[in-house]
C-alpha cells in the first residue's frame, strides 16, 4: 500500500518535515525533525531505487487523475539516481548541521534554518520526479525561495547581497524557462513531458519550438552556472552557512542539470540539435570554456569556500560536457560525474566548515599548518581535492575516462586533450591548499584549534570515503549511471 | 500589427521588465523591472486562452465554446510564486539597508572593496 506511494512520499516528507520544523520553533526540536524527516527520505528514495531496477520505470499519478488532465510522477533509471544523491546527501547534511549551525546561526534562527534546509531538498527531489514541465517551475521555485533564505543566513553582511543577487538571477532563469514551457503548452497542448515529446515528433522544426528550445536551455542553464552564466554561485557558495553551503554545492546545481537533460534529450529528441538551433556546438563551446576560465580563477581566490565554489564551476564544464557529446559513453561519463561531483564537492564543503568551527576562518593564508592539528578534517579536504584533480584511485578519475572515451568515440580527439589539459589547473588550486595546509609550520588559527567533533567528521568521511571507493570499485555507480543515459538516450522519439 | 497587439505589449513589457532589471542599481527599482518581467508572462500564458465568442468553462445549456481555463489556474500558481519571490526579495533589501545604509548595488560595492581581506565578523548586521 505504501510502496505503491513511494514517488510522492520521498516529497511529502520533507515538506511536512519543514511544517513541523517550523512549528517547533526551537533549534534542537527542528534539527530532530530534519534528521528523522531525511533519513525516512533517504530510506524511501532507496526503496524506490530498487523498485526501479526490479520492475523499470514507474509512473504515479497524483490524485488518481489520468496524465493528460492530472499532474504525473515518473521514475526511471535517470532520476532515480538524482532522488537517491539528493536524498542521501541531505542526510548526511543533517548529520553534520547540528553543531555547525549552532556555532555559526543565532538560536532564534536555528528552526527556521532548518525549515529551509527541507523545503530546498522538497524543491530539488520535487523538480527530479515529477514529470511535468510546470509543476517542475513550481518545484524549482520552492527550492529557489528556500535557497535565497539559507544563503542571507550567514553571519557575514555580504551573504545578504549574495542572496539579493541570487534572487534576481534566479528568478530571472526560472521566467526564461516559463516562457519556454509556455511556448511548448501553445504548440502541443499538453504540460506533461512525455506527451510532449510524442507530439513534438511531428511537429518538429517550428520556429516558436526553437524559441522554446532556447529560452528552456538559457532559463536552466543561469540555475546551473554554466560558464558566463555562472556569476551569481561563488559569493552565494562562500558566504552561505556551511552547512547549506554543502547542501547547496552537492545537490542544488545537479538537480538543474538533470532538468537540462530531461528537456535536451527526453523531451527534444535523441539529437542535441533541434533544426536550427546547435546547442550541442553551444554546450561543449560554453563546457570547455568553463573547465579552463571558472577553473583558472579558483587558483587565484584567498577564500577557500570560494576556490571551491569556482571550482564547482568549472566541474559542472565536465557534467555538461557529457551531455553534449550525447553518445552512450560520455553522457554515462557525464552523469557519473554528476555524482561524484557531488561527493567530492560535499566532501569538500563539510572538510572547510569543520575548518570555519574549530579555526574560525577559511581564508588560505590564515589556515597554515592546520592540517598538524585537524589531521582527518585535513586527509577529507585533500582527498575530495585528489577526485577534482581526477588522480587515479579517486572517482573523478573514472568519470573523466569515461569523459574521455566519450570524446573519442565522438572523433573529438582534440576534446579529450582539453579534459587532461584543464585537470592540471585543477592541480594548481588543490596543490595550494594542500601545501598551505600540510607543509606549512603552523599559524596562530592552527594552534588554536582542535580536531573536529565526530558527528561532522563521520558524514565527511563517509562522502571522502565514497570518493576513493567508487575511485576503486567502480562498477555499482558506472552501471546506475550507463543504465541512465541508456534511459535518455534510448527513451527518445 | 493591430491582429499581433496583445503579443507586441506582452514582448514590450518582458524587455522592458529585464531592461530596467539591468540598468538600474538601485535594488527596489531592479525588484520592480522583475516584477514587471514576470507579469509579462502571465499575459503570455492568459492571452491564447482566451477563444473568441467562449464561455468560462462550465457545462450549461446553449454553450458550445468554451475558453481554455488550465492558463488560468496556472498562472494563478506563477502569482503566487511571483509575490513570494518579490516579498523575500523587499525584505532582504530592507536588511541590506539595514547592513549597508544604503541600498544603491555601486554603493554596496564601494563599502565592500576596500575591506574585502575583514574577518568573520558579522560586519553591520543587526541581529
Amino acid at each position: 500500500m505504501i510502496a505503491s506511494h513511494l514517488p510522492v512520499l520521498v516529497i511529502l516528507i520533507p515538506l511536512l518535515g519543514a511544517v513541523l520544523a517550523a512549528l517547533s520553533r526551537h533549534g534542537f526540536a527542528a534539527w530532530l525533525i530534519a534528521l528523522l524527516a531525511s533519513a525516512a527520505m533517504a530510506a524511501a528514495s532507496l526503496a524506490l531505487l530498487f523498485r526501479v531496477q526490479a520492475e523499470g520505470m514507474i509512473s504515479y499519478r497524483i490524485g488518481g487523475w489520468a496524465p493528460e488532465l492530472g499532474i504525473e510522477y515518473r521514475i526511471d533509471a535517470f532520476n532515480v539516481l538524482i532522488v537517491v544523491l539528493v536524498s542521501v546527501v541531505a542526510l548526511l547534511t543533517m548529520i553534520y548541521a547540528r553543531r555547525s549551525v549552532l556555532a555559526e546561526i543565532i538560536p532564534e534562527r536555528i528552526a527556521w534554518f532548518y525549515t529551509m534546509m527541507l523545503l530546498c531538498v522538497a524543491g530539488l527531489l520535487g523538480i527530479a520526479v515529477t514529470g511535468d514541465a510546470f509543476n517542475a517551475f513550481v518545484f524549482l521555485e520552492i527550492s529557489s525561495l528556500a535557497t535565497y533564505t539559507l544563503i542571507a543566513l550567514g553571519r557575514d553582511r555580504r551573504a545578504l547581497v549574495a542572496a539579493y543577487q541570487y534572487l534576481i538571477v534566479g528568478t530571472i532563469g526560472a521566467t526564461l524557462y516559463v516562457i519556454g514551457v509556455g511556448l511548448i503548452y501553445l504548440s502541443t497542448g499538453t504540460l506533461n513531458l512525455g506527451l510532449i515529446a510524442e507530439r513534438l515528433a511531428g511537429i518538429e522544426g517550428s520556429r516558436a519550438l526553437i524559441v522554446a528550445e532556447a529560452f528552456i536551455a538559457v532559463g536552466i542553464c543561469l540555475k546551473l552556472a554554466l560558464f558566463p552564466l555562472h556569476a551569481w554561485l561563488p559569493n552565494a557558495y562562500a558566504y552561505a552557512p556551511s552547512s547549506a553551503a554543502v547542501l547547496l554545492a552537492s545537490t542544488a546545481t545537479k538537480v538543474a542539470i538533470y532538468l537540462l537533460a530531461r528537456f535536451l534529450f527526453t523531451v527534444f529528441g535523441g539529437h542535441v540539435d533541434v533544426g536550427a538551433l546547435p546547442i550541442g556546438a553551444i554546450l561543449i563551446v560554453l563546457s570547455v570554456a568553463a573547465m579552463f576560465i571558472a577553473s583558472a580563477a579558483a587558483v587565484f581566490q584567498n577564500d577557500v569556500k570560494r576556490i571551491l565554489a569556482f571550482s564547482s564551476v568549472g566541474q559542472v564544464g565536465y557534467i555538461t560536457l557529457g551531455l553534449a557529446l550525447a553518445n552512450p559513453t560520455g553522457l554515462a561519463g557525464g552523469l557519473l560525474h554528476l555524482v561524484n561531483h557531488a561527493l567530492m564537492k560535499g566532501a569538500a564543503f563539510m572538510a572547510i566548515g569543520a575548518i570555519v568551527l574549530r579555526a574560525g576562518t577559511a581564508k588560505l593564508d590564515e589556515l597554515s599548518g592546520i592540517g598538524r592539528t585537524m589531521p582527518w578534517t585535513s586527509a577529507a579536504l585533500t582527498v575530495a581535492g585528489l577526485g577534482l584533480i581526477g588522480v587515479p584511485g579517486t572517482s573523478g578519475f573514472v568519470s573523466k575516462y569515461y569523459l574521455i572515451l566519450g570524446a573519442l568515440e565522438a572523433g573529438f580527439g582534440w576534446l579529450a586533450i582539453l579534459i587532461v589539459a584543464s585537470s592540471v589547473i585543477a592541480v594548481l588550486y588543490v596543490g595550494r591548499i594542500v601545501e598551505v595546509v600540510w607543509f606549512r609550520e603552523p599559524a596562530e588559527a592552527a594552534r588554536a584549534s582542535r580536531e573536529a567533533p565526530l558527528e561532522l567528521l563521520l558524514p565527511m568521511w563517509v562522502l571522502a570515503g565514497a570518493t576513493i571507493w567508487f575511485g576503486i570499485d567502480a562498477e555499482w555507480p558506472a552501471g546506475l549511471a550507463a543504465a541512465a543515459a541508456r534511459q535518455l538516450l534510448g527513451g527518445a522519439p | 500589427m493591430i491582429a499581433h497587439f496583445s503579443q507586441i505589449a506582452t514582448i514590450f513589457l518582458m524587455v522592458a521588465g529585464l531592461y530596467v532589471v539591468m540598468a538600474r542599481g538601485n535594488m527596489v527599482k531592479k525588484l520592480i523591472g522583475l516584477s514587471l518581467f514576470q507579469s509579462s508572462v502571465y499575459l503570455l500564458y492568459l492571452l491564447p486562452g482566451k477563444v473568441i465568442g467562449g464561455t468560462a468553462p462550465i457545462i450549461g445549456a446553449g454553450f458550445t465554446v468554451y475558453a481554455n481555463p488550465l492558463p488560468h489556474v496556472l498562472i494563478l500558481t506563477a502569482i503566487v510564486v511571483g509575490i513570494a519571490t518579490l516579498a523575500l526579495g523587499l525584505t532582504l533589501v530592507v536588511r541590506i539597508k539595514e547592513a549597508y545604509g544604503t541600498i544603491e548595488e555601486d554603493e554596496i560595492i564601494a563599502k565592500e572593496t576596500p575591506k574585502t581581506r575583514n574577518g568573520p565578523g558579522r560586519g553591520g548586521d543587526a541581529a
